[in-house]
């Protein structure tokens, strides 16, 4: 690891604005959070992983991988943030290195050559250049080289210095935040600005799950001015810093972009989500009581109360009708963070019993939370080995899983209804709607009459009576007519 | 014959190929319980293991040695000893196969030497088979990876034998199939072989580990395969049928191992493929005369093959897939009067590429398909799931081959070898000519449309 990217990885293990970084003693932050990895028994994703993640839902940017051809050729294409817009970002860009390229050190030529390319092909408002493993062991500069690229082609070309091995997943996130923070935001100012402006950080649009939550935020006259990277133009990235108010959506990993948002250009933000009723209530009325606090009309507060009211009592309405049907079903969730609490208390409104909840990747107060609605922390497990999960569900522990895609087929071969609630799924749960739809993929799953069929017994695994021996055929087979000849079907 | 050519750019657009890692991995998970072990950083692992689970739609045991940023410089050998030992601990397997990764290959490590140590210092690994291939992510792709893990299995489990010793009466026979071929396209060879009553072992199996079925329990290994114990006796078998160029020289080695002759067939799609394949059987199995049921088959076929030759004759298509499998679709639909006016493939080692009927074979990606695909006017796409934003881009139809297919179900299940699949094949090809129906208009000829003027005026303004 070059000392730049040593310190920036250093600087977000020593976020002031974590609890449990907080928590810790002087030479545990030094150590960092990056739990060590098990040779043999890990299954996470890298740290470029994660930044696009964070960084490729911003849909009219080109996402350019340097590195051979496994980081970006086995990872295109592959996640489900909607666009309303351009589509360049599901393009997959990389300068697919070989081996002459690394022994004769031609990664940076390329590199500048591929940039030129996309530029004199797609005019894309920027270039992201995401640095990997090979790349930044053979001591490939990209911040240089973007710096001269975009000096000689005029359309900014930013390096995303976060390889694989500096760490996980959720470290990639936060270094990808941190890239925008250095290199993008600030650096456009909007046309005009209003007092009702915000940023959404840490939401992806999954399945268009920005969607869901968007008519609100219409009706309230709130407008998404920047947003990393829910269905994102680089124009939202750019002019982030001029937005009243910050929320932030995925709690953990946007966390120290979020404070030093507040820091350098004053925007306060708060943390909330759009799983669940309650949760999506109380994220709109934080949003508009500090949209007030900093300008905004105070009549706000009492439209956003109005607006609450109605669409509760609607959702309330509509969930009532699935209640008989899915009342007193058991379920198991795996999932992390803030998707634990808040989802939790949504199933529970609907008679849902939740047996059991992972934690992993919570923050003490998800986990505290978690402990608040569940009432007590017997069901809250770190993390749950496939084949113990499966011992579970096998012995009808539970009657559902619900969790990401790691775990589905554990699910479905204990021949359990599993529901996909990470992001690769392909429905949004979002919003008052969200969790309509949520209740309805339950529903529909868990009374599927597949359940029943595929643990039928087979014919021969059931009891039955003995019904002796077919009588044997004399002489010839009156359909083919060959001679019956007992020896043919020995083996 | 198809000359290869590279573009000279320096971007890629829509990666066509799949790295040899992975391709590696999935050869080994035709091996019963087995799990692949990637040699590199937990991310490659993640992204493979994604890619297949979504392609099989089953659980993958893809497991990984962790390397960090230290163990990237101190070297690898630590973190191999702990993977071992850990997945030995958890999911009890009957063979590792190890695959590298570009990470690891660039840094450069003796890792079959450092495999001897570790083997020799840890006895409680037992009967663990432990099988390793070089597969850097920079050369090469899916095809090369799967020969290399093939070549590696062999030269480490199989032992030379004494011709001697030969049975001249055996009638088993190896069958070394090629990456391209579905569990389903497996079985269907294994079902040739089977007619005339030689017995194959196959390696590897992919047709009983990955064709998805619902098993009893959970394993954490792979869910079928070849035996480990099956693959030594193999030095014993009277033949080795390899499909697809790729696998001649894993081929070449099984037959210096046992002694035995060769035969590499570079397609089975097609009558005059399909028609070679079975000529050989016959002389192996020593038969004057084929089973009533594939003599039925090859009828079936060649019915079809005048049902379908009015849609694929002056067919033209880009075709974009590994060099194996191209050919293999390429020479069928060549056979029945269709032309490849862009071939993409992805990895110049294979020297297939200058068989394939096709006037260019381009290095290169997605990009290229639809870019040729558009100059050419072809009228059908042929590649993996991905090209679904060419087809779309370009408005033409996709026939969906080769890995991944990760946006329909049963891939596993598609057979386009022996006479059945390339029957399925041909109707597959022309029925996406056919629903591709366009009623001819006047404007198609040139000629002026009709004059309003004698069309009816109807006295609602309802369109009908």
């Amino acid at each position: 690891m070059s000392d730049a990217l040593k310190q920036t990885v250093q600087e977000a293990f020593n976020e002031p604005a974590c609890a449990t970084n907080r928590a810790k003693s002087a030479a545990d932050r030094k150590k960092g959070c990056a739990k060590p990895l098990t040779p043999g028994a890990a299954a996470g994703g890298c740290a470029f992983d994660g930044a696009m993640i964070t960084l490729q839902p911003i849909v009219d940017v080109a996402h350019l991988v340097h590195a051979p051809l496994a980081c970006g050729g086995n990872s295109w294409d592959n996640r489900g943030s909607a666009s309303s817009g351009s589509m360049l970002y599901k393009t997959g860009f990389t300068t697919d290195l070989t081996e002459l390229d690394i022994v004769m050190g031609h990664g940076e030529k390329k590199l500048y050559r591929a940039i030129r390319e996309i530029v004199e092909k797609h005019a894309p408002p920027a270039v992201f250049v995401y640095s990997t493993c090979v790349t930044a062991m053979i001591g490939d500069d990209i911040a240089a080289v973007c710096k001269a690229a975009t000096e000689a082609f005029g359309t900014p070309a930013i390096p995303v210095d976060v390889p694989g091995f500096a760490g996980s997943k959720n470290l990639g996130c936060k270094l990808g935040g941190e890239m925008m923070f250095r290199h993008v935001i600030g650096t456009q100012e909007p046309e005009r600005t209003t007092d009702y402006d915000i940023n959404i950080m840490g939401d992806y649009n999954l399945c268009g799950e920005l969607w869901q939550v968007k008519p609100l935020l219409d009706r309230l006259g709130i407008r998404i001015l920047g947003s990393l990277s829910a269905d994102a133009r680089y124009k939202q990235v750019a002019q982030m810093h001029r937005a009243r108010v910050s929320m932030l959506v995925c709690s953990h990993a946007l966390q120290g972009l979020a404070r030093k948002m507040q820091e350098k250009y004053g925007i306060p933000y708060f943390e909330g989500s759009f799983y669940g009723i309650s949760d999506t209530s109380e994220a709109l009325r934080t949003m508009c009581r500090m949209l007030v606090e900093r300008g905004a009309g105070a009549d706000l507060i009492d439209c956003c109360e109005a607006l609450i009211e109605e669409e509760e009592a609607k959702v309330r309405a509509e969930l009532e009708t699935y209640r008989p049907r899915v009342q007193g079903k058991r379920v198991l969730l795996y999932t992390g963070g803030h998707k634990s609490w808040s989802v939790v208390s949504a199933l529970q409104e609907m008679g849902v019993e939740v047996v059991g909840t992972s934690v992993r990747k919570a923050t003490d107060n998800d986990k505290a939370r978690v402990i608040e609605v569940m009432g007590t922390e017997a069901h809250m497990y770190e993390n749950m080995a496939p084949k113990d999960m499966y011992a579970t569900l096998k012995a009808s522990g539970a009657d559902i899983l619900m969790s990401g895609a790691r775990s589905q087929f554990v699910g479905l071969k204990a021949r359990v209804p599993w529901i996909d609630v990470n992001q690769e799924k392909h429905e949004a749960y979002a919003g008052y709607m969200g969790m309509v739809d949520l209740v309805r993929a339950i529903d529909r799953s868990a009374n599927n009459p597949v359940w029943d069929d595929v643990r039928r017994p087979a014919p021969w695994d059931e009891d039955r009576p003995f019904a002796g021996h077919r009588p044997r055929i004399k002489d010839r087979c009156p359909v083919s007519g060959l001679a019956n000849d007992p020896t043919d079907f020995e083996d | 014959m198809a000359r290869l050519t590279r573009p000279r750019r320096a971007v890629s657009t829509n990666p066509l190929k799949t790295s040899a890692p992975l391709g590696a991995a999935m050869a080994y998970l035709g091996i019963e319980r087995a799990v692949p072990l990637f040699h590199g950083a937990q991310g490659c692992t993640a992204f493979a293991m994604v890619h297949m689970v979504r392609h099989f739609r089953e659980a993958i045991p893809l497991q990984t040695t962790a390397m960090n940023e230290v163990s990237t410089i101190l070297g690898g050998a630590d973190q191999i000893e702990e993977a071992l030992a850990n997945l030995k601990k958890r999911a009890n397997p009957r063979f590792i196969g190890i695959a590298s990764t570009a990470l690891t290959e660039t840094r450069g490590e003796d890792v079959p030497g450092e495999l001897d140590d570790i083997l020799a210092k840890r006895p409680d690994l037992g009967d663990l088979q432990v099988v390793y291939a070089s597969t850097p992510d920079f050369a090469g792709a899916m095809e090369d990876g799967w020969a290399k893990a093939v070549t590696a299995i062999i030269d480490t489990m199989v032992p030379e034998i004494d011709p001697l010793h030969r049975d001249p009466d055996l009638r088993q026979v190896n069958l070394l199939p090629a990456n391209y071929l579905t569990p389903a396209e497996v079985e269907e060879i294994v079902r040739l072989i089977r007619a005339f009553g030689l017995k194959p072992i196959v390696l590897p199996d992919i047709a009983s580990s990955l064709d998805g079925h619902l098993a009893d329990d959970w394993s954490g290994c792979s869910l079928g395969g070849t035996p480990v114990d099956d693959i030594p006796a193999m030095a014993k078998s009277a033949v080795t049928f390899a499909i697809g160029e790729s696998m001649r020289g894993a081929a070449d080695l099984l037959g210096q191992r046992g002694h035995m002759p060769v035969q590499v067939f570079p397609a089975l799609t097609g009558l005059q493929a399909v028609d070679n394949f079975v000529s050989a059987l016959m002389n192996v199995a020593g038969y004057a005369d084929a089973p009533p049921a594939i003599k039925r088959d090859r009828a079936r076929l060649q019915d079809a093959m005048l049902d379908a030759h009015f849609q694929t004759g002056g067919l033209r298509y880009a075709i974009a897939a590994d060099a194996d499998l191209a050919y293999a679709l390429t020479s069928a639909l060549a056979g029945m009067g269709a032309e490849a006016v862009c071939t993409v493939i992805t990895s110049p080692a294979n020297p297939i590429v200058e068989a394939i009927p096709s006037d260019t074979a381009i290095l290169g990606d997605l990009g290229d398909l639809e870019d040729g695909a558009r100059k050419t006017g072809a009228d059908l796409l042929i590649s993996h799931a991905h090209a679904r934003h060419a087809a779309a881009a370009t408005g033409l139809p996709l026939i969906r081959v080769g890995f991944p297919i990760n946006d329909r179900l049963g891939a596993q299940d598609a057979c386009r070898v022996g006479y059945r699949g390339t029957r399925a094949f041909l109707f597959e090809v022309a029925n996406a000519v056919l629903a591709q129906s366009h009623t001819a208009r006047p404007e198609d000829f040139g000629a002026a449309p009709i004059s309003p003027e004698f069309e009816h005026d109807r006295p609602q303004t309802a369109p009908h």
